[in-house]
């Protein structure tokens, strides 16, 4: 099996302040991963080096066997953030501008094709939004619009799908259907990197678990994973970080 | 390696390559078949209807002028208003400004040389450019790159006119916008920048939209977003220089903002609110010229306020609907 992501002694800090220290984990082609760590372990940093939207100080990353850095082929990527349910509150963009959007990068400076508005039809057919598809996107809901996103990086054919907290702000019953969706589109063979703060239900839904706290503490098949005391390390270090240091961690 | 170095080189090389044929192809329009066509549009116009309002020379170049702007300013400023960069118009046309008195010092010690729009132009495409670099390379918010340009932009145009020989009433129509004071060859440039405007635009929406929305996820799919930015930031430039003879460098921003602001309530669609603050800003355009020689109202200042009449009637139905 070759590897989506390969991550090999990465370290990062912001000025003075470390973030990620000598992690090394390798992400295979199709596998379901759950990031988890407590609050400003560097989940996000390593989700975004990880992507080549961000360097590392030292060590180096691959994408599909290319250097992040130099890996060209967007179209590859999908990216739905904690941060995508701010984006477009105001701007007037309906739910198929926004998953039309997945074709961009397929046609550069010429038009959309047949071919690319079929992709389209198909994404918001898949995440089950075709009727919603003329509503203003900042009119949905937050599971509506998470899938609209979700509907972008379909239509985009993304091989891997990385997500940041997709899923803040959304209802049980949405939660429920977006994990389905998701869980569907890794048994198509698609990578998927999970950041999720609810951390039973990464273990209800990722095959393999990296637990983070600046360093990585685990990085195993979920089963495993539940035996080991990785979790239990993880957070009792951020609690003896956070006495130290309260006022340390945080977002870019 | 740093991140804004990531990014497809596609998209500029295939401009490099297309820009200049288009150019070429533009110059000579603009040249020899576009005052052929204006002659014989006003020419009919004027046969059919004959008043002063369509016979007249300076009102001809007026209304040409104008319909230019209403089209390029609102195109442009959809993008910038979604961006929430609705004031860069307004820093880059003060700094055009002072790109203008530059240029009349200049013209009255050499005479030779009376472009002072040409100075606008480089005036406003260097601060524009400067504005970009400081956007990415300080830590402060967007919007001090902003105020800095637009008080040191309008600083250098006093300082100048203070110090030379400058007929005040030359510097009043840059600054308050003057319709009598457009001549045919300026028509042309403005006929010119619109259709460069409508052509970058007409190509590049896709990548302009997708960074607008979500600048994240345009740079994860390898658009080049410094690029772009750069590009969209140089039109603004050249559509406020083209807006500045008829609206004046303190109003221009007002036709980049407020039709877009009034079309962005009208429609959920984002191709739709384009079209819709082009049709607004004709509105506001046609309907501030008519009324300000009726009134006998300055006219950029009929433009604007016909725009924000325009808005706030939009909004007041969009209020009363809900």
């Amino acid at each position: 099996m070759s590897q989506a992501i390969t991550v090999d002694d990465v370290s990062f800090a912001y000025s003075d302040q470390p973030v990620l220290k000598d992690v090394s984990l390798t992400v295979e082609d199709g596998e379901f991963l759950g990031l988890i760590g407590p609050n400003g372990s560097g989940k996000t940093t390593l989700l975004r080096i990880m992507l080549g939207l961000q360097a590392p100080d030292t060590g180096t990353v691959e994408l599909f066997g290319t250097p992040a850095g130099a890996f060209t082929e967007g179209t590859r990527l999908g990216y739905v953030s904690q941060h995508s349910t701010d984006a477009g509150t105001s701007m007037p963009v309906t739910v198929r501008e926004v998953v039309r959007m997945g074709r961009y990068p397929h046609a550069g400076l010429r038009p959309l094709d047949a071919a690319d508005h079929d992709a389209v039809d198909d994404a918001l057919d898949r995440v089950g939004i075709t009727e919603l598809s003329d509503r203003r996107i900042s009119q949905l809901s937050g599971g509506q619009r998470q899938r609209a996103y979700i509907a972008r990086a379909i239509a985009s054919e993304a091989d891997l799908l990385a997500l940041d907290e997709p899923t803040v702000g959304i209802d049980a019953n949405s939660l429920e259907r977006f994990y389905d969706l998701l869980g569907e589109l890794n048994d198509d063979g698609i990578t998927i990197v999970l950041i999720e703060h609810d951390i039973g239900v990464v273990v209800d839904h990722a095959e393999t678990i990296a637990c983070l706290n600046r360093e990585l503490y685990a990085h195993c098949p979920t089963d495993q994973f539940l035996e080991t005391d990785a979790l239990e390390r993880a957070f009792s270090s951020a609690r003896v970080l956070g006495a130290a240091n309260a006022t340390g961690g945080g977002r870019p | 390696m740093t991140t804004g170095a990531i990014g497809s080189r596609r998209g500029p090389s295939a401009l490099l390559v297309g820009v200049p044929l288009v150019l070429l192809a533009f110059g000579g329009f603009i040249i020899w078949v576009f005052p052929v066509l204006y002659d014989a549009f006003w020419g009919a116009t004027c046969s059919v209807a004959d008043t002063w309002l369509v016979c007249s020379g300076f009102l001809q170049r007026g209304f040409t002028a104008g319909v230019m702007i209403g089209i390029t300013a609102p195109i442009v400023g959809v993008y910038l208003v979604n961006r929430q960069m609705a004031l860069i118009g307004e820093a880059l046309a003060h700094t055009a400004f002072g790109g203008v008195a530059i240029g009349l010092f200049v013209s009255a010690a050499v005479e030779q040389v009376d472009h002072p729009l040409l100075f606008a132009l480089v005036a406003a495409a260097v601060a524009a450019l400067g504005m970009q670099y400081l956007t990415v390379n300080t830590d402060g918010h967007a919007d001090i790159p902003i105020a800095i340009m637009l008080t040191g932009g309008f600083a250098v145009g006093i300082a100048v006119i203070s110090y030379g020989v400058v007929f005040s009433a030359t510097v009043e129509s840059y600054l308050f916008g003057d319709i009598l004071f457009v001549p045919f060859e300026n028509v042309q440039l403005m006929v010119g920048l619109t259709l460069i405007v409508a052509a970058t635009v007409a190509v590049t929406h896709k990548q302009l939209l997708f960074i607008t929305f979500d600048r994240e996820a345009a740079r994860l799919a390898r658009i080049n977003v410094w690029f772009y930015d750069t590009l969209l930031i140089v039109l603004t430039a050249l559509v406020v220089v083209a807006a500045m003879q008829i609206l004046g460098a303190i109003l221009v921003a007002g036709m980049l903002v407020i039709p877009v602001a009034a079309a962005m309530q009208l429609t959920d669609s984002f191709t739709r609110s384009i079209f819709l603050s082009v049709v607004l800003g004709q509105v506001a355009i046609l309907g501030g010229i008519f009324l300000s020689y009726a009134w006998n109202i300055a006219t950029g200042a009929m433009i604007i306020i016909v725009a924000i009449v325009v808005y706030l009637g939009v909004t007041a139905g969009r209020i009363s609907r809900s």
